[in-house]
């Protein structure tokens, strides 16, 4: 052994700057993406109504929407798959509870219930097809989104003759699963907070007195129960690290006992069951479910996965950095709307950011590995 | 000495028509370092999967502590106490020291009915490990990728130390290492013989086989040309089994022995 490894430090490893060690945390991207967002719609659009109640509440609804699929994407990505079927998923699943509920009359919580179980099935399949042929993901999901569409599409027709079902309201009236999704928590603080003047109320008609945001919706709390679990999953258990080890290298994870098969398929069950949280809570909100539903959605989760840091060829990435990202995308999808800018030009700045994050994430990668 | 960690006698193991190895005997005490030497399509490769259950021999037997022994698969293998460092290292670059240190045999702690990864006590541990082994890390949360080819399969040897390995085998370890870094694996092989452990080192290398070996295999053509002790043997007369003899005093010839 030579000195330099007796005495303690090696000579040849360079002092890292602070900076560059900050730079290699998966976050970092949607830190700094976060900020720089919230600067520039409080300058440009911040007397809009951006940020009074309603405002927030738009673009936070908006967000949490993304924050649910990407949770379930994230996970997927880090243990090195992809689900291109979340989108159509959601279509499906909505659909699902909707014939379930309306068409057949179960009542809602059956529904739902069944609907999960069908979602997660699903995925299974996803993820067995995936497994046992050794197949990309890209390909068996690509398949699944057009087979879910398409299910989607026929089923209502067949059924209703119509590619819209309505009547969930109704159905789900006074049902105890129903307001898990439906639902809104802390009326009564909301209520308060427009008692004393702090968030807008109605000034005049049946509602006068009430505040304009009457509570936090379901879909806001599931995204945060999704983030902090997705998060603590990864970064603080066994089966976390076996996540990294399943997308980071299948082949020697396996070498090391990891049940890599196993990990990739709860995975993809996973995205199954995040996808059908969005779609039971769209579905909760609207009253109704549209066999148009959901469209595109598997890109945004990805986009947003990408932008909180993650690698696209799986092994990195962060639940809360995937989060960071569904943020920017929602903040951004509704601030050019509140700043008066050409709703269009979102999908340029979509573009544009993607294209950013994936050259961040692909300079972060050189660093951690140490490649040059 | 006793009785022998690990026994092999007359292994034979047949791939359809193609005899990979055709009665091949070694045995591996504690604390020595087993050299298995042979070119290119000797049967050292078949002949370890076999010992660490990779494959089940064809004929022959396999005694593990002076019992019978039968491997199924290789967990059978591993929690016996045989770990295989492979040449493709079962190590993830993207993630740190430490997770890799654990991976598959992750230390977790309970908080309540829940179960979380450990990492306190997974750092303390990879940082005493690579410490004894004479590696310094930045930090245990510092990635693999950064780490030089050698300083990985130190990881990977001090990784199956900790988890209670009996025999090592090491796969051509230094087959693809500077000279620098050879000579870490290389001391860290006599660390661990040290501490008792058994260990098979597989190489094509006269050279670093002498340099740790206490005893030398040969294997050509599936078949072993004897086992000879330190000291008993010659660096050249290893190189010649190896080669089958004839063709490479030839060659030596006019390459001046320098091979």
């Amino acid at each position: 052994m030579s000195d330099a490894q007796t005495s303690g430090v090696d000579e040849r490893v360079k002092q890292q700057s602070s900076l560059r060690k900050a730079l290699i945390r998966p976050e970092l991207g949607g830190i700094c993406g976060t900020v720089i967002v919230f600067i520039l719609f409080f300058l440009f659009a911040g007397d809009s109504g951006m940020f009074n109640s309603q405002g927030v509440m738009n673009w936070s609804v908006v967000s949490a929407q993304f924050m649910i699929i990407a949770v379930g994407a994230c996970l997927l990505m880090i243990a090195g798959e992809f689900d291109l079927s979340v989108g159509s998923m959601i279509g499906f699943s909505g659909m699902m509870i909707a014939i379930f509920g309306v068409t057949l009359g179960w009542p809602i919580w059956l529904a739902i219930i069944v609907t999960f179980l069908m979602a997660m099935a699903i995925g299974w399949v996803n993820g067995m097809i995936v497994v046992r042929t050794g197949l990309p993901s890209f390909i068996v999901t690509l398949a699944f989104l057009f087979i879910l569409r398409g299910f989607t599409i026929f089923l209502p027709q067949v059924i209703e003759r119509k590619t819209i079902i309505g009547g969930i309201k109704d159905a789900a009236e006074g049902d105890w699963l129903g307001v898990v999704f439906g639902g809104k928590i802390l009326k009564g603080f909301f209520q308060w907070l427009g008692d004393n003047g702090v968030i807008a109320t109605f000034e005049r008609g049946t509602r006068a007195g009430e505040p304009v945001v009457d509570g936090i919706p379901m879909l806001i709390v599931w995204a945060i129960v999704l983030v902090i679990l997705g998060h603590v999953l990864l970064t603080r258990t066994k089966f976390g690290n076996w996540i990294f080890a399943a997308g980071g290298d299948a082949e020697a994870a396996r070498n090391s006992g990891v049940p890599v098969n196993r990990v990739k398929i709860s995975m993809f069950m996973f995205s199954a069951f995040c996808a059908t949280v969005f779609a039971t809570c769209q579905v909760m909100e609207f009253g109704s479910a549209g066999a148009d539903r959901g469209l595109l959605k598997e890109f945004e989760a990805i986009i947003a996965v990408v932008i909180g840091g993650a690698l696209l060829t799986g092994g990195y990435g962060s639940v809360v950095g995937a989060a960071l990202g569904a943020l920017i995308f929602g903040v951004v999808q509704q601030g050019l709307f509140f700043a008066g800018v050409e709703s269009s030009l979102f999908r340029v700045f979509l573009g544009v950011i993607l294209l950013g994050a994936v050259i961040l994430n692909t300079y972060i990668r050189r660093i951690i590995t140490g490649e040059r | 000495m006793a009785e022998p960690i690990i026994r092999m006698t007359n292994i034979e193991k047949h791939f359809g028509s193609v005899i990979a190895l055709a009665g091949v005997s070694v045995d591996v005490f504690a604390g020595e370092c087993h050299c298995l030497l042979g070119d290119n399509g000797a049967g050292k490769s078949t002949f370890i999967k076999t010992m660490s259950g990779v494959h089940q021999p064809t004929k022959g037997e396999i005694y593990f502590e002076g019992e019978p022994m039968n491997f199924g698969d290789p967990r059978d293998a591993i929690s016996a106490g045989i770990a295989t460092v492979h040449q493709h290292l079962a190590m993830i670059p993207l993630m740190s020291v430490s997770r890799n240190f654990f991976m598959g045999n992750e230390p977790e702690k309970k908080v309540g009915p829940f179960k979380f990864f450990d990492h306190e006590y997974a750092n303390t541990v990879t940082m005493d490990a690579m410490k004894k082994m004479g590696i310094n890390l930045r930090g245990p949360d510092q990635a693999v990728g950064t780490l030089s080819g050698g300083e990985r399969q130190t990881v990977a040897i001090s990784r199956a130390v900790h988890f209670g390995a009996k025999v090592l085998i090491l796969d051509e370890p230094t087959s693809a290492l500077g000279v620098r870094q050879t000579s870490n694996v290389l001391a860290t092989i006599d660390k661990v013989r040290k501490q008792g452990i058994g260990v098979v080192f597989i190489t094509h290398n006269v050279r670093h086989a002498m340099a740790v070996g206490d005893r030398f295999t040969v294997l050509n053509r599936g078949k072993t040309l004897g086992t000879a002790l330190k000291g008993e043997i010659q660096h050249e007369e290893l190189q010649d089994l190896m080669a089958g003899g004839q063709e490479l005093a030839t060659l030596e010839g006019s390459l001046g022995g320098t091979v």
